[in-house]
């Protein structure tokens, strides 16, 4: 008999399997005069969507199951994959019921694909989000509150709803929550991987990206219900942290095939912008200036922003990996992706200089062949289990 | 290989490069600070208000591309840890710095006081300072230019970045050289980079003439060099132009076309505009594969990367911060692709081109990233159709003469054919 979290389990997958983003449009379809708000990869603030009225829908691409025919005369071979199979997405209508399209500053990819869209799609709404690199009040604070007023204020417009900061300080309350349950999910797996595969948890957290945050709370804390009182059996596996997926996303077969080949991830990038903001946003005072002061003093360190700290960079994965209790640390990084590529070196070396073991791949978001991950992989877990890592 | 013909503003230009780079070779000594920054959105004027001395690690990088030493720096960087799916440049540049950092004229490149992380146009430009960062033991200030995205800068825009330059990139220049902001000598930098800046859209403008007494993509790369780079705001730098601009219009007022490594162009058979950075491995082989069929460029994207002089913008010494902001903004890669598309379609009416060629480069998404989109975009506008070729900037790799021979020859078939139908010679 299936249980509680087989079921939460294959309705994650059956949203993720939709790239109609079915979901999304039946709570268009609910009501009149509702509106859906596409974002790309990887922060966009989707309290600001919600209170508009919207429902913010994480494009995150087509993974594996979509064959790329107009995405290709769009991009060069040299570009990431993530791009074309977006293009392809809405190309084949299957992005048609997004009234606005948000594109943050996650490299020159993304911000290029913002062109394409006023090009092409001149009846949405495109806004390139560029985020603040800079963590001052005076200038990267007040910068990323006037954006986010601008944001809220053209949203608002488009979904003929007024601008109205109760509304914003609710829908902060929700996404607080979201964050709080990603944040225990986490923990859980953290604490005990065998309780939460990779492989379901990167499926709830993928589903969320297209239903309503309050059906992803729902389902996450009965997942975490589910998953805590199972009682699965530990089983000897490296821990490891994977480190550098936070844009274009490892098809599922990658990340189900790290854990077969021996890991247990116990922290990932994977679809960071869930849990950008770091704890909770201050539902007091003025809620723009609350988001925009939660962007600049309690983001994650990650390769999109810039690392004011000189050692930032050397002392990151030996942070993550004592925080996590990982043994090792894998860097998997889309191929071309300029964030993550260019910052493997610096992270790299900052792991083994802590004498944390590391493993290197590149990976598109439609590989299909995973036995040589698989190999490394193993090899990697052995190395780390029989002779502590060297 | 036959010796470059070389006009009197290139020796002027070669001299002023070579005095510079032994002032940096001797900067350790004499005490003078430096500071590495980039080439879009550089803040050349304010640098050298301070007395600094500036970088741009970009120059390095295709200066050495073209004298044949990207190969190993890249394959240093390599060695190190890069991957080769990253931009050339920033590997070019990190070899270079692992194997002695030996600069473009042969003299040492002295390490950075400040990293003056101009964050304009390119991501890259974020992690590359943080690389070098990690190679150097010296403060980065970072000066955040909002992209255009919609098109346009707005008010608040404007006013975070001369916030950062206020708040930031002065008391960081301020603490690095010990001086204090003077901005009376700020003014005055600003003054002169406006003449200059005059001087080079003359020029610029001038390849409306036909036939072009310049070539605005090969060509121009010698002529945007100093006032893209380390000199803009100086008295040398406005020597140039003026000398530049002096060669450009006599040889406009003779007919003459423009003086290519070989010798000067003949006869001019097709006018051209180019997008994208040029190659700069085989720079004079790629510029012969345009040459040598009497294909002129008359204006390019590429030339504007530090600056969009030609659509009106001048330095405003009356507003010195506001109008470094308003120069930062402006960039070429800091525009959108819709305001990079009507660039294209403007300059092949106001240029009278022919066609329009894209060249992209492996390493740079910023150029490269929509560019397809962009060409069928432009063919659509303008109804002139494009040719589409594929090299990159300093890696030699990825550069092959016989395709982009190969495509090039055909497209100008096609415009001839396209002569042919409309009567026209």
């Amino acid at each position: 008999m299936p249980s509680q979290r087989t079921d939460i389990v294959d309705w994650a997958a059956g949203v993720c399997d939709d790239l109609s983003f079915g979901a999304a449009r039946d709570w268009v379809a609910a009501a009149p005069g509702r509106r859906a708000c596409g974002f790309l990869p990887v922060y966009a603030p989707r309290e600001i969507v919600r209170a508009a009225g919207m429902i913010p829908v994480g494009v995150w691409g087509g993974g594996d199951r979509v064959e790329i025919i107009r995405g290709d005369a769009a991009y060069q071979s040299y570009i990431c994959h993530l791009p074309r199979s977006v293009v392809e997405l809405a190309e084949t209508g299957r992005l048609d019921f997004l009234a606005a399209m948000l594109f943050p500053s996650t490299c020159d990819v993304i911000r290029n694909l913002s062109g394409i869209w006023r090009l092409t799609r001149p009846h949405v709404y495109v806004r390139y989000l560029d985020v603040p690199q800079v963590v001052e009040p005076s200038t990267g604070g007040a910068f990323w509150e006037g954006e986010l007023r601008t944001l809220h204020r053209e949203l608002a417009e488009l979904a003929q709803v007024p601008v109205d900061a109760q509304r914003l300080r609710a829908a902060i309350a929700e996404y607080n929550d979201a964050r709080r349950l990603i944040r225990d999910l986490y923990a859980l797996r953290r604490e005990a991987p065998w309780q939460v595969p990779t492989e379901e948890l990167y499926l709830l957290m993928r589903a969320g990206e297209a239903v309503p945050v309050d059906v992803f709370a729902a389902k996450a804390r009965a997942y975490l219900e589910a998953a805590a009182s199972d009682g699965r059996r530990p089983r000897d596996r490296a821990r490891v942290v994977v480190a550098g997926a936070f844009c274009e996303q490892p098809p599922l077969g990658l990340v189900k095939t790290l854990e077969q080949a021996g890991c247990y991830i116990v922290d990932d990038d994977f679809l960071l912008g869930n849990r950008f903001i770091e704890g909770d946003v201050s539902l007091d005072g003025d809620p723009w200036a609350a988001l925009a002061r939660a962007f600049t003093t309690q983001t994650v360190r990650t390769s999109i922003l810039f690392e004011p700290d000189p050692m930032g960079k050397r002392e990151l994965m030996a942070m993550r990996a004592k925080a996590a209790r990982a043994e090792g640390v894998v860097f998997a990084a889309p191929s071309f992706c300029d964030p993550a590529l260019l910052d493997r070196p610096m992270l790299k070396d900052g792991a083994e200089a802590a004498g944390i073991p590391t493993l290197s791949f590149r990976y598109a978001e439609n590989t299909g062949q995973f036995q040589q991950f698989r190999e490394q992989a193993g090899t990697f877990s052995d190395s780390i289990k029989l002779w502590g890592g060297v | 290989m036959a010796e470059a013909a070389k006009d009197r503003s290139m020796a002027l230009q070669k001299e002023m490069i070579a005095r510079h780079f032994d002032r940096l070779e001797a900067a350790p000594d004499t005490g003078e600070k430096v500071v590495y920054t980039f080439v879009p959105g550089n803040l050349t004027e304010l640098i050298l208000s301070f007395g600094a001395l500036p970088v741009l690690p970009e120059i390095n990088a295709l200066q050495s591309g073209m004298r044949g030493r990207s190969r190993e720096y890249i394959a240093e960087a390599e060695k190190a840890g890069h991957s080769e799916d990253v931009c050339t440049y920033v590997k070019c540049d990190i070899g270079m710095l692992k194997t002695g950092n030996i600069g473009p004229t042969g003299t040492r490149l002295p390490k950075p006081d400040l990293l003056l992380l101009s964050y304009t146009g390119c991501f890259t430009f974020m992690k590359w300072f943080e690389l070098l960062r990690e190679e150097y033991d010296c403060p980065v200030v970072f000066f955040h230019v909002p992209y255009q995205g919609e098109g346009r800068m707005t008010p608040e825009h404007r006013d975070y970045m001369v916030r950062q330059l206020r708040e930031q990139v002065i008391p960081a220049l301020e603490r690095v050289t010990g001086r204090a902001y003077d901005e009376t000598r700020l003014r005055a930098l600003l003054q002169r980079s406006r003449a200059a800046e005059d001087d080079l859209v003359a020029v610029l403008h001038a390849a409306r003439n036909v036939p072009s007494p310049l070539d605005s993509y090969f060509g121009a790369v010698y002529y945007v060099g100093p006032i893209f780079s380390s000199f803009r705001g100086t008295e040398e730098a406005g020597s140039y132009y003026r000398e530049l601009r002096s060669e450009i219009e006599a040889r406009a007022k003779a007919g003459l076309g423009p003086v290519t490594p070989d010798g000067p162009l003949e006869r001019e058979r097709y006018r051209l505009v180019v997008e994208g950075p040029p190659n700069w491995t085989h720079f004079r082989e790629f510029w012969k594969l345009f040459h040598e069929e009497g294909a002129v460029v008359v204006a390019s994207t590429y030339s504007k990367v530090g600056g969009t002089y030609d659509f009106g913008f001048r330095h405003d010494p009356d507003d010195p911060l506001g109008t470094l902001a308003d120069y930062c903004a402006g960039c070429y890669t800091n525009l959108n692709l819709p305001s990079r598309v009507q660039m294209l379609c403007d300059y092949i009416r106001d240029y009278r081109a022919d066609g329009f060629v894209v060249n992209s480069v492996k390493s740079c998404n910023s150029f490269s990233a929509g560019q397809l989109v962009m060409l069928r975009e432009v063919e659509k506008r303008s109804g002139v159709p494009g040719a589409f070729i594929e090299s990159d900037l300093v890696d030699p790799r990825y550069f092959s003469a016989a395709n982009i021979k190969n495509r090039l020859e055909s497209y100008f078939q096609m415009i001839d054919a396209r002569r042919a139908q409309r009567g026209a010679p």
